[in-house]
């Protein structure tokens, strides 16, 4: 008798949860469906007032930010984590840290760091600072994901390139890199999801509210034009549904790669 | 290793000659019939590995103390006693993996007449030289099976084709498995079984060509069959390569080895090597009294 109470309440846990997630998506595509035409991806947005235009200089300038962080935050992710996978010890210990640290820091003050470093001191907005802050966004998420993906990768494996007279580097890219590639690219896309998604560290860094989608919605989301409201709703989907390819992609490239070597 | 590349035609013919040779050898596999002529001859100066006065620290915790052991050359050196006794810390020592897992060697370490903790050694050349098998069979899991035969010699250079090819056939010949896997050469190597898969990393150690073979118990994660049939690849490979074997498994010792190297632990629970010598000898007339407590089963 415990065993079914157990479940109903588990099974009402469920849809409690589950109903946010459901109602947001269904307030999303049917606020934003109205919105959408080739014509909203590829024109540019007109000033207020003025009929059509879309949002396609916001889906280049998300591009491009996304592009800056990732050329950013990739790169460095994998090395930081290889040394954390390779090294032990008081170092490795407090990167370690620092990374679980700053993966809590609100996006915000990434965003006024980003200003700080950058807009001040060249006295311009820059999308290259708006990808800047996104890339010191998802590095430590990306740190501690390439991390874990690596930790599958057995010691024992690790052992046997070195015994075979390879160099560190070499058991580092074909053994280690290539056992944990799952890991890493699902880890990695997920970052990127979550740094396509924010809003705080662009708006002290981006020229234009029209560069960006998520400035965008938070721009004409506040405006009392319904036109507004409306491009606001339809750069949502868009923004949603850009999200869940990403996340859907990052699980069929794990699945994929993993059912490989299986 | 360049001198693959350079010498590609030399080595060609050198592993075809040896599948020949192994063929032939099948035929003597057991130890029983094997009579002193067919014993190998010793090489050049008779010991492939020398230990001198090693001992072996962790922190503050000695492992072993005070080793001193020659492996002859083309033999079978075991390397035997209970858990915790420092017989794998010495295998480690030979090829210099306690450089990666914080342990330190004291002593003299030398491969032929190589100084292996001399200051211009590189230890990604000495390993190329040693090949090692592990307690558990890991082969790489993103690698097909013929991919992990050649994977030494792709990590040491070999980039030419029909060498990589030649000398994986000839690896796989060595360690029995050729039969086994000619047909599914480009499946994922952990579809093999437990027993195939530890016989495919010796076949990937093998193909480096080492002079020397370290074995850390590779029958442990093994059942009988397959141990046994680990059992008659490592007589089969004896007199070719020179074979450090740590088991715990006195019999194994006695079925496979030509000398034994008998450690146990010290009073100070450090672990020491209390008598060294041929099989035959340690086993029927040990001169130590621990050892013959040991090797008939009263201790360990």
């Amino acid at each position: 008798m415990t065993g079914r109470a157990m479940q109903v309440i588990c099974l009402i846990a469920v849809l409690i949860g589950l109903t946010p997630l459901v109602a947001l998506v269904i307030a999303t595509v049917s606020k934003g469906a109205g919105a959408l035409s080739i014509g909203f991806l590829l024109h540019a947005p007109t000033p207020e007032g003025v009929p059509g235009g879309g949002i396609s200089t916001a889906i280049v300038g998300s591009g491009e930010i996304v592009a800056y962080g990732v050329a950013l935050a990739v790169p460095l992710g994998l090395f930081i984590a290889l040394f954390l996978f390779e090294r032990a010890g008081a170092i490795a210990s407090s990167i370690r840290f620092s990374a679980d640290v700053m993966s809590g820091v609100p996006s915000i003050i990434i965003g006024i760091f980003a200003y700080a470093v950058y807009v001040e001191r060249f006295h311009h907005f820059s999308n290259v600072a708006a990808g800047f802050a996104l890339g010191v966004l998802m590095l430590p998420i990306m740190v501690r994901a390439n991390e874990e993906a690596m930790r599958t990768v057995s010691v024992d494996l690790w052992e046997a390139g070195i015994s075979l007279g390879a160099r560190r580097s070499r058991v580092a890219r074909s053994v280690v890199l290539r056992g944990a590639l799952p890991g890493v690219v699902t880890g990695n896309l997920l970052a990127l999801a979550r740094g396509v998604g924010e809003t705080a560290p662009l708006l002290f860094t981006v020229a234009s509210p029209t560069f960006a989608m998520t400035l965008l919605i938070f721009n004409d989301a506040t405006q009392p034009f319904p036109d507004a409201q409306q491009t606001a709703w339809g750069t949502a989907l868009v923004l949603l549904a850009l999200v869940l390819i990403l996340s859907t992609t990052a699980r069929t490239i794990a699945w994929t790669l993993n059912r490989k070597t299986r | 290793m360049k001198r693959h590349d350079d010498n590609a035609d030399q080595d060609l013919g050198d592993a075809a000659d040896r599948r020949a040779h192994v063929d032939d050898r099948t035929a003597r596999l057991a130890r029983e019939t094997r009579t002193p002529a067919d014993r190998p001859d010793p090489g050049p100066d008779g010991t492939a590995v020398t230990l001198e006065d090693v001992s072996i620290t962790f922190g503050d915790h000695v492992a072993v103390r005070n080793v001193t052991l020659e492996m002859p050359a083309r033999q079978v050196t075991a390397l035997v006693g209970p858990s915790g006794c420092g017989k794998t810390s010495v295998l480690r020592a030979i090829n210099r993996l306690h450089d990666h897992t914080g342990g330190a060697v004291r002593g003299r370490v030398r491969l032929g007449s190589l100084e292996v903790y001399g200051p211009d050694v590189q230890p990604e050349v000495l390993r190329s030289r040693i090949g090692m098998v592990f307690q558990r069979p890991n082969p790489f899991p993103t690698m097909s099976i013929f991919d992990n035969v050649i994977s030494g010699l792709r990590f040491n250079g070999v980039r030419n084709k029909r060498l990589l090819r030649e000398m994986g056939i000839a690896a796989l010949h060595n360690a029995a498995l050729w039969d086994i896997v000619k047909d599914r050469l480009h499946q994922p190597a952990v579809r093999l079984s437990g027993g195939q898969q530890q016989r495919l990393c010796i076949a990937r150690a093998l193909a480096i060509e080492p002079e020397v073979l370290l074995m850390d118990e590779p029958c442990s994660a093994l059942d009988p069959v397959a141990t046994a049939k680990i059992e008659d690849l490592i007589r089969h490979l004896s007199g070719e390569v020179t074979i450090a074997l740590v088991t715990h498994n006195m019999f194994q010792a006695a079925r496979v080895s030509d000398n034994v190297a008998v450690f146990l632990l010290g009073e100070d629970r450090v672990g020491e090597l209390v008598e060294v010598g041929p099989t035959e000898q340690v086993f029927d007339t040990p001169n130590d009294a621990r050892t013959k407590a040991y090797v008939t089963g009263h201790v360990g």
